[in-house]
């Protein structure tokens, strides 16, 4: 199993760390018996659009450096486009994922989504996502596994 | 200085090891199964390393050890082999749940196929007791395999304990002792097993040579069939320079036993206590009774091991873990589960293991990059004073 340079690139230098004081909205995800904790703070203005993303991440190389990547792709996008993003978009981002560690932009993504959610709920607006299952701190990361299987084999 | 901490996965080659192999590869290429010269003097050279061999380890005859491809052949042999004279349609068999693999993955195996299987654990303080494994044993067990010391957390087992009481119900009695070979003392006789796995490369040998000791009388079915080489107990052209390196490299594993033991506790001890010290929510895994000397294991909480090694290894170090992150699956190491380590925990454990080379100045500083490692990865995280809380 080996990291791309770009993986390997946001693990050592990630951007965006730290949770915002005045966030607009708050996502937290994982559990600590899987191992992968993450929480993503944003900032969205009155057109929707995010203007500030910062996270904090408890776990892997694969879990912070997709973390990382997501502030990054999020930063002046409108929340409806930006909870589009996919686990695969951030793995393309990163220029792949190894097979094992797809489930890890999962969290990265639904993160944002919790974030968001909790954005339009604070305003009295409908969530766009709705349940997230790994929010639930029993998440069961095995029940993703069908889907590890579109990563890339190193 | 050498950044290498993880001799417990692989040691370098000595030169010394190196030098007795090399006239065995060019000069000295000969087929040891061949009548003429070259054939024999090939012939001598492994029979002399399977001497020195068998009295490293405490062997009655040079003919109880029997050379393989590595430490996972000699276990698969030790359970096939054995099991196929005298358990052919099946039988009851026992092994602990923090064996390496290369037992774990055959007891299962053979668990589903036909045997009936039953796992001892080891208890908190990492061992596993003999009124534990009695009370797994019954009057028709055939075969007992339990480890004499454990490749993660360094506990050694009583094997003579574990023996007397395996035997006692007419088991044989097997164990995986690759971590323990020229480390600390070992005595198949004393032990009294009727067989035990060894590896090379764990002691500064060559990759690619293990050896099974098999005592005399023991039943056996070779696992690998062919021309009959090694007494017609493992069949293959012998690799008559590995087998020369594995007699040399526990030659001098024995001969520097005694001084690394003492030397290498010391480092160890000096690693557990300044770490556990000095990062707080960080323990020893284990940190009493018989250990081995050269591994030191770490639960560092509030961590992901994946995340320490590979900052480690930004900065030249090498070192393992056993999170479930590193491995590519979704569970930790089984052997900090079965000695009932919590999996919140399990993820930052952190395994240094030292050998030859390494020495105090390399400890010292391996201590002051690693903490500030550990305390950016807890800043980085979302649960840590929630979980932990700090001082």
């Amino acid at each position: 199993m080996i990291y791309s340079e770009k993986v390997m690139d946001h693990f050592n230098n990630p951007r965006n760390v730290g949770v915002l004081e005045d966030a607009d909205g708050v996502g937290e995800v994982g559990n600590p018996v899987c191992g992968d904790i993450m929480k993503i703070t944003i900032k969205v203005d009155d057109k929707d659009e995010i203007t500030d993303a910062k996270f904090q991440t408890l776990g892997c190389g694969a879990a912070i450096a997709t973390s990382s990547i997501v502030t990054e792709l999020i930063k002046g996008k409108k929340i409806q486009d930006a909870v589009k993003i996919s686990k695969r978009d951030v793995a393309d981002e990163l220029d792949g994922l190894p097979a094992a560690k797809m489930h890890c932009s999962v969290l990265a993504t639904d993160g944002l989504k919790v974030a968001v959610d909790d954005y339009l709920k604070k305003h009295g607006r409908e969530p766009l996502s709705g349940e997230i299952k790994s929010a639930d701190p029993n998440f069961d990361p095995h029940a993703d596994e069908d889907d590890d299987t579109e990563g890339d084999d190193v | 200085m050498s950044k290498y901490l993880d001799y417990s996965a692989t040691t370098p080659l000595d030169t010394r090891v190196l030098e007795a192999m090399q006239p065995y590869f060019t000069e000295h290429f000969g087929n040891a199964n061949s009548l003429y010269k070259i054939g024999r003097d090939a012939y001598h050279a492994l029979e002399d390393a399977r001497t020195r061999f068998a009295a490293g380890i405490g062997a009655a005859q040079p003919s109880e050890v029997i050379f393989t491809s590595g430490g996972t052949e000699a276990d698969n042999a030790a359970f096939f082999s054995v099991l196929r004279r005298i358990a052919p349609d099946g039988g009851h068999i026992v092994t602990s749940a923090y064996e390496h693999h290369a037992v774990l993955e055959v007891a299962e195996w053979l668990g589903k196929h036909g045997y009936e299987l039953s796992i001892v654990s080891p208890r908190a303080d990492g061992r596993v007791h003999a009124d534990d494994l009695q009370a797994v044993l019954r009057d028709d067990t055939k075969l007992v395999s339990i480890m004499h010391s454990n490749n993660e957390i360094g506990a050694i087992n009583d094997l003579q304990g574990l023996a007397a009481v395996a035997h006692a119900v007419g088991a044989v009695v097997h164990t995986d002792a690759v971590q323990s070979l020229g480390k600390v003392p070992f005595n198949v006789g004393e032990l009294d097993v009727d067989m035990a796995s060894f590896s090379a490369h764990k002691i500064h040998g060559p990759k690619g040579v293990g050896a099974l000791y098999l005592k005399r009388g023991t039943a056996f079915d070779p696992l690998i069939k062919g021309g009959g080489q090694e007494s017609r107990r493992r069949s293959g052209t012998q690799n008559v320079a590995g087998a020369i390196g594995f007699a040399r490299a526990l030659e001098l594993m024995l001969e520097e036993r005694d001084s690394e033991y003492a030397r290498l506790s010391v480092l160890r001890d000096k690693l557990l206590s300044e770490l556990t010290g000095r990062l707080e929510n960080t323990q020893a895994t284990i940190d009493s009774g018989e250990r081995l000397p050269n591994i030191a294991p770490l639960l560092i909480n509030g961590v992901e091991g994946e995340s320490m090694l590979l900052q480690l290894d930004n900065l030249g170090w090498s070192v393992s873990t056993g999170s479930a992150c590193s491995s590519g699956s979704l569970e930790p190491s089984h052997v900090l589960l079965a000695i009932g380590v919590p999996q919140v925990i399990a993820h930052g454990s952190l395994r240094v293991s030292m050998g030859r080379d390494t020495t105090e100045a390399d400890i010292e500083e391996f201590i002051e990059v690693l903490i500030p490692i550990v305390e950016r990865l807890r800043a980085m995280s979302p649960v840590y004073h929630k979980m932990f809380g700090s001082k």
